[in-house]
């Protein structure tokens, strides 16, 4: 069994109780934090753990922490992003369904740490059952006095509230998520300044994701060399997975960063292999918005060697063989699955979620979804796949937020890497009405590294 | 069930005002637009859509221009801009959820419900669509109820088929 940091006590009954809770040894991080270490003392053990923001991006959270002003008399404020809305990915539900106060442990330490008085939760709106959840357990920390005014008589004050969304995927966007949370539209703001120096009503901010905040807890209570310590190279810690698709054992597991990615699909301890005794054809390994790969590719580099759960193995091959870490949403597509089929759905999901600031993303994404349902329904042209490619490189790169490059990645990897699949639809338009085009060569061993046309 | 006609403006209630003030109470003096997206939602779990006149009301009570509430409640998928079934069925639609089947519960839907996505069944207490991934891949095919947004997991046919009838009988 692998350390788990998160879910150690995810399955003892009422921990979602304060009082469980702390029976398991929560808010000692609080105790340790506000009574023992300096807010710069605290920035620095998240520094030394090398913990990377668990939303997606992957940036180093101990730096993102460093960069926020700190201006004479101005309110700093601290905003945990838990909008989780990337397809494949739904570990931040699970955390604060069944952990709520570990996400609130970690809030309080983390506002600490970065001075803010007043902190917000932004859950996506659709959460409600969650939201409702978190607010009962915010009450039952401000009544045992870890939240409030003068917290453990350290004279640290906090208040911590939680902000529902309306439903809008680009509101996971940190700038977007401000500007709902002011009472906006979730139009991505133009960066520069970034949120650390204007953020929130204009003040210094931090936007986390929730796993990042929670996995703050433990990286102070054990400190930030041990939980570097655990995982590969740069990827350090523990990470949540949230996996989906046609798997024996679909769910959330938190694994040491470094697990081979063959070991997460096949064995016991986690997803326990493909469901219906299938075979594997592809995977998106990071949520919607990262390359998709074929089998092959999923379980081994380009040179043969195992691929790795980190964010360097995953990634490793650059777009042309490797994809993404992203939000760690990793869906698996048994030899049924139809990529052209997903391409496809993934397109109207972000044509539907762009919000119309940026020409290529509001335009492209609109056109990438006609084309490829032109293609999925057997009407489609050989130009049309020079088309798709066509767009996507002018949507990549040019727009306010990456949403853009979200959109475009999915159609891109999916060429690139199942070109044949789309020809064949083109070519056997009655065909591939009835049935798909199978596992092909997509598990096949590699042979040697494909060549790359693009760019 | 409560219906509301656009063109009978809605009252709100001294409870619902109370729960407005509650909420505007988190933002800093000043920044009480905030509490827009959120008292929005308590408009609709109370009228189980957002009628025009409510976000007048609302507009007036955060003293900001109506524009201001229409931009949002237009923006956001959450906010039903016109009356739905008092139960409205809300399924993922999204890729992780179709590699499991959300795509026969919605073909299901319409055919048990005989009314197509966005429409009222005739006795006012269904209406259904398809909605974008609602993190919870992992467990899918989903739906979900609001204004409660009560969850229901991996869903069949014959699951969906009982969850009607209890619905119906409640």
């Amino acid at each position: 069994m692998s350390r788990k940091l998160l879910l150690e006590h995810i399955n003892v009954p009422d921990i979602n109780t304060l009082e469980v809770y702390r029976q398991k040894g929560g808010y000692r991080a609080v105790e340790k934090a506000l009574k023992t270490l300096t807010p710069e003392e605290i920035v620095e053990e998240v520094k030394k753990s090398g913990l990377r923001g668990r939303g997606g991006a992957g940036f180093p959270t101990g730096m993102k922490w460093s960069f926020l002003a700190k201006p004479e008399g101005v309110a700093r404020y601290l905003v945990c992003n838990a909008d989780e809305s990337e397809p494949g990915t739904f570990k931040d539900r699970y955390l604060m369904t069944y952990i709520p106060h570990a996400l609130i442990e970690g809030m309080i330490v983390s506002s600490f740490a970065l001075g803010a008085k007043v902190s917000y939760i932004y859950v996506r709106g659709e959460m409600m059952p969650q939201i409702r959840i978190l607010e009962k357990a915010i009450a039952e920390a401000k009544a045992a006095g870890w939240l409030g005014k003068n917290i453990l008589g350290t004279g640290y004050d906090l208040e911590l509230y939680v902000q529902p969304g309306g439903g809008a995927y680009i509101c996971g966007e940190e700038t977007a998520l401000l500007e709902s949370l002011e009472g906006k539209r979730g139009n991505p703001r133009i960066k520069p300044p970034f949120p650390a120096i204007a953020g929130l009503y204009g003040c210094p901010t931090v936007v986390n994701n929730v796993e990042s905040i929670a996995a703050v807890v433990p990286i102070i209570n054990d400190g930030g060399d041990e939980y570097s310590k655990i995982g590969i190279g740069r990827s350090t810690g523990t990470k949540l997975i949230s996996a989906s698709g046609n798997l024996v054992k679909p769910g959330v597991y938190e694994i040491e960063l470094g697990l081979p990615v063959e070991e997460f699909i096949y064995s016991d301890e986690y997803c326990g292999g493909i469901a219906n005794g299938k075979k594997l054809k592809a995977t998106v390994a990071g949520g919607s918005s990262v390359p998709v790969l074929p089998a092959n590719l999923t379980l081994k580099l380009a040179n043969g060697e195992p691929r790795l759960m980190s964010y360097e193995s995953l990634s490793e091959g650059g777009f042309a063989t490797g994809t993404m870490m992203g939000s760690g949403g990793f869906i698996a597509f048994d030899e049924d699955q139809c990529i052209v089929r997903n391409t496809w759905n993934f397109s109207r999901f972000y044509h539907h979620e762009s919000c119309g600031q940026c020409s290529p993303c509001r335009e492209g994404t609109g056109w990438m979804e006609k084309v490829l349902h032109k293609i999925e329904h057997g009407h489609g042209s050989m130009d049309d796949v020079d088309l798709l490619w066509d767009i996507q490189r002018k949507i990549e790169g040019n727009t306010i937020c990456p949403l853009g490059d979200a959109a475009a990645w999915p159609v891109a990897s999916a060429i690139r890497h199942f070109r044949d699949e789309f020809e064949w639809h083109i070519k056997e338009p009655v065909k591939s009405q009835q049935q798909n085009y199978g596992l092909a060569n997509y598990a096949n061993p590699i042979e040697k590294a494909p060549v790359t046309e693009e760019k | 069930m409560l219906k509301v006609e656009e063109q009978t403006p809605v009252v709100f209630s001294s409870d619902l005002l109370a729960k407005f003030d509650d909420v505007i109470s988190r933002y800093p003096e000043g920044k009480h637009k905030s509490a827009l997206l959120p008292l929005l939602h308590l408009v609709q779990a109370e009228f189980l859509w957002v009628p025009t006149s409510a976000m007048d009301q609302v507009a007036e009570y955060l003293n900001i221009q109506p524009i201001e509430v229409y931009e949002v409640a237009t923006f956001y998928t959450m906010y039903f801009l016109k009356p739905q079934g008092k139960y409205a069925l809300e399924v993922c639609r999204t890729g992780p959820c179709c590699l499991v089947g959300a795509e026969k519960i919605l073909d299901h839907l319409e055919n048990k419900l005989g009314v197509k996505e966005g429409e009222v069944t005739s006795d006012g207490l269904f209406s259904f669509r398809g909605v974008e991934c609602l993190a919870a891949c992992g467990f899918g095919p989903v739906l979900q109820i609001s204004p409660e947004y009560t969850f229901y997991e991996n869903l069949t046919i014959e699951s969906v088929d009982k969850l009607i009838e209890d619905l119906k009988n409640k």
